[in-house]
């Protein structure tokens, strides 16, 4: 079935949102500028391909052409692969034209408690079917413990039902902060994402990965390690690039560990494929 | 190797007991205390920004150098009296509006004052308006930016101009920084210096004020 993500999402596996259609990264950037269509398709493809239940366009490093390049991008994208998008922008005018020319549900991403952000971002949300990140920051700042992420996530999660979003609706992200800097920022994450979905059963629960490993060496198999740490703790989609293979093989092992890989199906085809050792 | 030395070593390595044990020695010795600062606490810091711009040592053994030489520090300052130590110059340091990320702009304020620097920090969510008071209140030598998202990034430049038009733009170097941000920007919106990370942030703010 075109444009839906009904498989990943049936079988309660992860749901991968495949990063790579990111304006910060410079092929990027060049690609949108030229309208260089052949470069962006690839990109999408390959991470289809790879797995990718979602994929996130950014156009946020052209700030204001943002809406053009992100349009660009929503039709780009959606005439070479059958998938729905993450709209990975705080900009409402954006948003809003991107998704009148999207197909299926997509995932905004994303809004906050920031009151200006929240005001205009809501009208967003809910007069289009969509899903929506919610960050657990508060207004004011990055939240550097499990009980600042849930608390601040609770009020936003509290707000956006009271407004009618339903909570299969809503993604929480606990914000993950470089564990370079404070050694509990890696165990306040993952407490953050078993507390919020505690508090609200039927809630799911994102999260990016590349954060963690900031001013590290050996970036990816930190990042590595994190995921298959998230997923123990019941995380329902995942920010990243699933054309990296040792990262997917992490995923999957991890995914059948925890016996949700019936047979362990999905590992044995991974393997079978070649996509694993 | 001297005491002096030693000391400077315990610093790199981020050993606070030794590093602390040796400030003492070094005092009840009869040390000069600006000598045990500047040949040992800020020497130190400068191999520590040094090997951290390399690529040798990672952000924990950078946070923990700069943890070891605020003890030593805390030692020392009973010690000090008035211009004893005369600053590297003054920086002035913030998050542009709208950002809310602090982690970059803490490395750099810590390794700027481990560098001898007298840095005032904003915090983050700083408004154009807000540098511009604060400079014509602090008088910087170099105003410091950072911003971590593309969105935010733009402010920057609003920065900027709101010091043009306080008349304030030729009174201090403004230096600009975060993921996002390139030379290339730092040109276009007429600031003076980029810093790529927190170690180069100290090269540069030296750079542009002339100091070795």
């Amino acid at each position: 079935m075109p444009w839906t993500s009904a498989r990943r999402i049936a079988d309660s596996s992860m749901i991968i949102v495949a990063e790579k259609i990111n304006t910060s990264r410079k092929s990027v950037a060049d690609a949108v500028e030229k309208r260089d269509a052949q470069s962006i398709i690839k990109l999408a493809r390959d991470q289809a391909e790879a797995g990718a239940d979602y994929i996130d366009v950014n156009a946020g490093t052209f700030l204001d052409r943002e809406t053009e390049c992100l349009c660009w991008l929503v039709e780009t994208v959606q005439g070479a692969v059958s998938l729905p998008l993450c709209l990975d922008s705080p900009n409402p005018k954006a948003l809003s034209q991107a998704l009148k020319l999207h197909k299926g549900v997509p995932i905004i991403n994303s809004i906050s408690l920031d009151a200006d952000r929240f005001a205009s971002l809501l009208s967003v949300v809910t007069s289009e079917e969509c899903q929506v990140v919610a960050l657990c920051m508060a207004g004011t700042g990055m939240p550097r413990t499990a009980e600042e992420r849930v608390l601040a996530g609770s009020e936003l999660v509290g707000k956006l039902v009271s407004e009618g979003l339903p909570l299969e609706r809503i993604l929480v992200d606990p914000l993950v902060q470089p564990i370079s800097v404070d050694t509990s920022t890696g165990t306040a994450a993952l407490e953050a994402l078993g507390g919020m979905m505690t508090r609200f059963p039927g809630v799911k629960t994102i999260c990016g990965l590349s954060n963690v490993s900031f001013g590290l060496p050996h970036r990816g198999l930190i990042n590595r390690n994190f995921l298959a740490l998230c997923i123990c703790r019941g995380l329902s989609a995942a920010i990243l690039d699933p054309t990296d293979s040792q990262l997917m093989a992490t995923l999957l092992s991890a995914e059948m560990l925890l016996g949700q890989d019936e047979y362990c199906e999905k590992y044995i085809n991974a393997y079978q494929r070649g996509r694993i050792g | 190797m001297g005491r002096l030395e030693a000391l400077a070593e315990s610093v790199i390595k981020g050993d606070i007991d030794a590093a602390v044990t040796q400030t003492q020695g070094a005092l009840d010795e009869g040390l000069d205390v600006q000598r045990i600062i500047s040949d040992s606490l800020i020497t130190a810091m400068d191999v520590v920004g040094e090997r951290f711009s390399k690529g040798q040592i990672f952000v924990p053994q950078m946070l923990r150098a700069a943890k070891t030489m605020q003890q030593c520090m805390k030692l020392l300052e009973p010690f000090l009296k008035e211009g004893d130590v005369v600053p590297k110059g003054k920086v002035l340091i913030g998050t542009v509006r709208g950002d809310l990320h602090d982690i970059g702009k803490n490395l750099v304020a810590m390794m700027l004052d481990g560098a001898g620097f007298t840095v005032t920090d904003l915090g983050v969510d700083v408004s154009p308006e807000t540098f511009v008071q604060k400079t014509h209140e602090v008088q910087p030598d170099i105003l410091g930016m950072s911003a971590l998202l593309s969105t935010t990034m733009p402010a920057m430049r609003q920065t900027i101009e709101a010091l043009q038009k306080a008349d304030l733009r030729d009174t201090c170097k403004v230096m600009i920084g975060g993921a996002p941000v390139t030379a290339k920007y730092a040109q276009e919106i007429g600031a003076d210096s980029y810093a790529p990370d927190a170690g180069s942030a100290v090269g540069e703010a030296k750079k542009l004020l002339g100091i070795s």
